[in-house]
């Protein structure tokens, strides 16, 4: 029951929101409302029992891309209301496009009902996921199956980060760098002098 | 196989991986002056990597659950590839320093972590393994290609490199998906084993084929064969001369290694789809590496083309799919980095009067007047690459021609035999300007010792004395060759 209705939640929100993203007049609410729609999406895997599926949206979607595409929005200076302009220009190639998908459709749903393709069974079939949580599941591949493939995976994000390093980071002269050491050590009687001038004349600095 | 085992076979990416975090943390402490210290510690670090090939890493065993292939063909590709490395940290600090743009001491532990890349990839047994050992060279290689950052044309080829090379691995990753979904497994022998047990006008078997094409486009585009070159000239000629040195070869070798196992091993069953595809690849490469180099007027771009013919005829050595044939590959490409290798040192040493460096054909005019030894080294690597007979680039060419004849393909041979003429056209021309054209621009006299002596030695083992060395490398490529089927 509660399942139900948990379901019929996350997928009136889902809905709602993607139409919202798409309706929405400013574009940043646009993006706002995605991420909303992301969220009840991991809600939705959540209860089909993929809490990896979830969490990668969740981290990756909402955490990473959406909050990019916030950036991209409002860095670069978009006139949305002239893009729509041509609207009437695109009008007959965006309905070729949706028919196009409406086809594309109707033939998947029937080369569905005639059953799949005969590939090859498994090679790594899923374990029961009553019996073993996925992310465990995962994890275990991982970290036997593919260990060497992995590894060189963390080699590949660690080229990546010297790549983008060496690629940008110059060293600029005139810079005041924070060394907290040295500030610490800092006495008043290093940074101040006392003096004590005849009346008239001024401090020599 | 336990792991404990699987991590002696993979001890000299072990040591190239650890070695390269290690300098990496020197770096970030000891900064740029440390950088010919750091490329000095990383040839070591692939010295020592090429002696842990000494045992189990070409001891044949399958490790890490069948994604790690161990074998002599490995191993043979392996030291090929870190010879080249070393050349190429060897030569930078020279090219660097005159351009007051101090090389920068990542340079070293990036080609050390491409190196790890290409281990990975001429070792795969498993398609997953291929595109990660695959991604971290071609990373690595996209940063090194713009390592030249106040020179445009630098970050032109490297962008370039990364946008293409992206292309190219989306194809190959779309392939892998389609060979994965059809015969289950990502393992060189699930897929071979999935080859075999279907035949034509079986639906999988298109699927298959289908997969098989798109790896293949993929590889074609990372050993740079036509139709799938089109980057090589602008990157080679963008990325600073040491990175085009490295370039040309090790990552040639890795990729050229690639391509012949995961044709043998893991499509062997069907060497008939694939002969076509190798075939025209090889014509194309060979025809078109000819005839574009001949308008060429900068050196850096010649020698791309040159790459480019020369993968043709690596590529008519994998045409047969058999032993003798993979044997002359690996035969080739031994005598093409030497050439390759020597050739671009060369070119490095073209500098203006004023230290500039300089890649223009027409600044080598009477060379053999100013600098008759680089003149006499320009000329062998060029004789050599011409194929011409007392040269060792004859050797590579002949190995390869007789493995077509003995297949049956002589009609291949012949004509393969007919484009490498187009090519000595070219390489020729190079030898007349150097020796039979008035004198144009004064070259700086070299200040390297280090790259005189590797000069030296590239062109010795290219002049007819490298026959004395035909017993010690036969030796190698064929057990190579054979350990692949």
């Amino acid at each position: 029951m509660i399942q139900t209705l948990a379901f019929y939640l996350f997928a009136i929100m889902v809905c709602l929101s993607g139409l919202l993203t798409i309706t929405a007049r400013n574009p940043v609410h646009s993006v706002l409302w995605l991420i909303l729609a992301f969220f009840n999406a991991a809600g939705l895997m959540l209860l089909l029992g993929a809490e990896f599926i979830a969490m990668l949206l969740v981290i990756v979607y909402v955490g990473a891309v959406a909050v990019l595409f916030l950036f991209v929005v409002m860095m670069l200076d978009i006139d949305f209301s002239e893009l729509r302009a041509g609207v009437a220009r695109y009008a007959i190639f965006g309905f070729a496009l949706a028919a196009a998908m409406a086809v594309e459709i109707v033939v998947a749903v029937g080369a569905w009902e005639a059953g799949p393709i005969q590939t090859a069974g498994r090679a790594a079939p899923t374990p029961d996921p009553a019996a073993v949580p996925n992310i465990q599941a995962l994890g275990t591949l991982l970290y036997t199956k593919y260990l060497f493939v992995f590894e060189g995976a963390g080699l590949v994000l660690l080229v990546a980060m010297i790549g983008a390093i060496v690629l940008t980071h110059r060293n600029r002269g005139g810079v005041r760098k924070q060394n907290i050491a040295y500030q610490n050590r800092r006495r008043p009687q290093d940074a101040t002098r006392m003096t004590n001038p005849p009346v008239g004349q001024g401090v020599e600095l | 196989m336990d792991y404990v085992s699987s991590f002696a076979l993979s001890l000299p990416e072990e040591i190239l991986s650890a070695g390269a975090i290690v300098l990496m943390l020197v770096v970030a402490w000891a900064g740029d002056k440390s950088a010919r210290v750091i490329g000095y510690v990383s040839v070591a670090l692939l010295a020592a990597a090429a002696v842990a090939l000494i045992g189990a890493p070409t001891s044949g065993a399958v490790g890490y659950a069948g994604a790690f292939h161990a074998d002599t063909f490995a191993g043979f590709a392996k030291l090929l590839i870190y010879v080249s490395s070393a050349v190429a940290i060897l030569i930078a600090p020279g090219f660097f320093e005159t351009d007051n743009e101090p090389l920068r001491a990542e340079y070293s532990v990036l080609i050390l972590l491409a190196a790890v890349g290409m281990g990975m990839m001429v070792s795969a047994a498993d398609l997953l393994t291929l595109y990660v050992g695959l991604e971290l060279n071609s990373l690595a290689s996209y940063v090194l290609a713009s390592f030249l950052r106040r020179d445009s044309r630098s970050a032109e080829s490297g962008l370039k490199y990364f946008v293409l090379g992206a292309l190219a691995s989306g194809i190959l990753l779309y392939g892998i998906s389609l060979l994965y979904g059809f015969s289950g497994g990502t393992g060189f022998a699930t897929v071979a084993q999935a080859f075999h047990g279907t035949t034509h006008g079986d639906p999988a078997y298109y699927g298959l084929l289908f997969g098989l094409v798109f790896v293949l486009a993929g590889l074609a585009f990372k050993i740079a064969a036509v139709p799938f070159h089109m980057w090589t000239p602008d990157v080679y000629e963008g990325a600073p001369t040491p990175v085009t040195a490295f370039f040309a070869s090790a990552p040639k070798v890795a990729a050229m290694a690639l391509t012949t196992r995961v044709a043998i091993s893991a499509m062997g069953p069907a060497t008939h789809d694939w002969q076509q595809i190798v075939i025209f690849c090889a014509l194309a490469s060979t025809i078109l590496g000819g005839v574009a180099a001949i308008g060429q007027t900068n050196i850096k771009r010649l020698l791309a083309y040159s790459s480019i013919n020369n993968v043709g005829f690596i590529l008519f050595g994998l045409v047969p799919g058999t032993a003798e044939g993979a044997s002359s590959v690996l035969f080739y490409l031994t005598i093409y980095i030497a050439m390759t290798l020597g050739s671009l040192i060369c070119v490095l040493q073209m500098r203006t009067k004023d230290g500039l460096p300089t890649e223009q054909i027409a600044s080598l005019a009477g060379l053999s007047r100013t600098r008759p030894g680089l003149a006499a080294a320009f000329a062998i690597f060029m004789f050599s690459l011409a194929g011409i007979p007392p040269l060792f680039g004859f050797w590579g060419k002949w190995e390869v021609f007789s493995a077509l004849v003995a297949a049956g393909f002589w009609p291949l041979a012949l004509i393969g035999i007919a484009t490498s003429v187009i090519g000595a056209f070219y390489y020729l021309k190079i030898v007349k300007t150097i020796y039979f054209d008035e004198p144009a621009v004064e070259l700086a006299p070299s200040r390297s010792l280090i790259e005189g002596v590797l000069i030296a030695i590239a062109a010795l083992f290219v002049s007819p004395l490298g026959y004395l060395l035909i017993p010690a490398i036969e030796l190698g490529t064929n057990a190579a060759a054979k350990s692949l089927f």
